[in-house]
């Protein structure tokens, strides 16, 4: 539980920042990150009723530039990257020869110039290492070690952009783009991890503070540590990678095909297309699920699940309490024999059975920001 | 009040010892959304984990502060687990145990050699 400097990690362009804030410190991903500032419970609160603002700066950020960026890019990951128009950003999966995922990430079409990438901070060396060994002809990844992140989550987001540049309001769910703002060179898409509207804002290392300040001066505005992070992205049903989903997982069994499109399963040019086409055909041997814990403690990543004659048939593999609920959520995986809502199944809990039913994901619903047609 | 370096209080009344976690343990959990405190007749050893405490993030052992037998777990918190953060050293207090070993109460840190310790950290 101590505080202390860990001089193995690294720190983000808004570490002095986070420390004049009063924020609680840990390790996450290689980095000395705000865990909390004035609580996980009010953070998150406030995130879901007003502004919450994250640093993010962690992830990994890169470019793939030149004409071949898109074909070689779907080389690795699933979705369809050739057919991203500009000024659109798709989730996608870093996949390995078993159908595995390497990770999970974004990638938008900001401007006219390749891809802008987002991948998960923990695998950013290995995910950058393998793209730029395997890009063919022109493509070439380009790190932006240089850049920080900012997201920017909740009801009241939209506005407290706008105020700052009112062409952001413009922006629907997934839109990506590359403009001038707080007088900086940023990349800004409207989405996030929290199933609130709201932005992601790539800004240069060098101005992070300035901005990340001048946002915070606005009363709708506080800064939210990666405690409530986790538990907003919870709520919203949104796997994390290394623990809801890992190299052994496959999309199917993870929920996650809507990042793999026709076009590309009747290709069936990505990694481990034969695991994925064949359980899409005969279905996974076991499937991601929503659970509510109906009693008891929350039910916490490891926890084993059980059918109704107690025996185990899955393990939980994110849980806690939804602060939004009032109730002890979890993600894990099941037979697909047992994952059809409103199924009864137990958790295990320090040796105790507690009753548990399948539900659907997102827990709270998600107020992503669709445009008028 | 004596303290452990797991960041549990012992407050004796007569042979009954009131335990709980100190300020500084509630304080680095943050907010505590789940306790689980030991049954009556429930018989512990020094060092035993005899309690959980969870805070939105991650579960906690309680390491019984000295050996005896549970004469009564605080219910309350079951329903009230923020009373933790709000009086960690008073209200949120967890088991009373009948002390085995007046010794081992007194072996235990007094309030200026724990603060010390907690500083140190």
């Amino acid at each position: 539980m101590a505080d202390a400097a860990n001089t193995d990690l690294k720190t983000t362009p808004l570490n002095a920042a986070h420390r004049a804030l009063g924020a609680r410190m840990v390790g996450f991903g290689g980095y000395d990150m705000p865990v909390q500032y004035e609580g996980v419970l009010a953070e998150h609160r406030w995130t879901r009723e007003h502004a919450g603002l994250f640093d993010v700066s962690h992830m990994g950020q890169a470019r793939i530039t030149g004409e071949d960026a898109a074909v070689q890019f779907e080389r690795f990951v699933s979705n369809d990257f050739q057919g991203l128009k500009a000024g659109r950003q798709k989730y996608g999966l870093l996949l390995n020869e078993q159908g595995g995922v390497i990770d999970d990430l974004m990638a938008g079409r900001p401007d006219h110039d390749g891809l802008y990438v987002v991948v998960n901070a923990g695998n950013k060396d290995k995910d950058f290492a393998l793209l730029e060994a395997g890009l063919e002809g022109d493509a070439r990844l380009i790190r932006f070690d240089d850049r920080a992140l900012l997201a920017i989550q909740g009801p009241e987001a939209a506005e407290v952009m706008a105020a700052h540049e009112p062409v952001l309001a413009e922006m629907g769910f997934m839109d990506s783009a590359r403009l001038m703002l707080f007088g900086a060179d940023c990349f800004v898409s409207r989405s996030g991890y929290t199933g609130e509207d709201g932005y992601e804002i790539s800004v240069p290392a060098d101005q992070a503070e300035r901005i990340w300040n001048t946002l915070l001066q606005d009363a709708r505005v506080k800064p939210i540590g990666l405690g409530a992070r986790d538990s907003l992205r919870l709520e919203a049903g949104l796997p994390l990678h290394g623990h809801d989903i890992d190299e052994t997982t496959s999309p199917v069994e993870a929920g996650l095909m809507f990042g793999l499109p026709k076009a590309r399963r009747e290709r069936g040019d990505f990694p481990g297309a034969d695991r994925i086409l064949k359980e899409l055909a005969d279905g996974p041997a076991r499937k991601k699920v929503g659970l509510i814990v109906k009693e008891g403690a929350p039910a916490r990543e490891g926890a084993e699940i059980a059918d109704a004659d107690g025996t185990v048939i899955g393990r939980v593999t994110s849980g806690g309490p939804s602060p939004t609920l009032g109730r002890n959520i979890a993600l894990g995986f099941v037979p697909p024999s047992h994952a059809e809502l409103g199924t009864e199944l137990t958790v295990i809990v320090r040796g105790r059975p507690a009753a548990a039913e399948v539900v659907a994901t997102p827990f709270v619903p998600s107020k992503y920001y669709r445009k008028p047609a | 009040m004596k303290f452990t370096k797991d960041h549990e209080w012992v407050r004796l009344e007569g042979d009954i010892a009131v335990v709980g976690i100190t300020k500084h343990a509630a304080d680095q959990l943050g907010d505590v959304v789940f306790v689980e405190t030991p049954e009556a007749g429930k018989s512990v050893n020094r060092g035993d984990s005899f309690a959980v405490v969870e805070s939105v993030k991650a579960a906690s052992d309680v390491y019984a502060p000295v050996s005896g037998e549970v004469v009564e777990g605080n219910d309350a918190l079951a329903g009230g687990p923020e009373t933790v953060n709000a009086d960690p050293e008073g209200d949120g207090w967890f088991a009373k145990i009948k002390v085995a070993d007046p010794a081992e109460v007194e072996a235990l840190m007094d309030r200026a050699t724990y603060d010390q310790y907690v500083s140190t950290l």
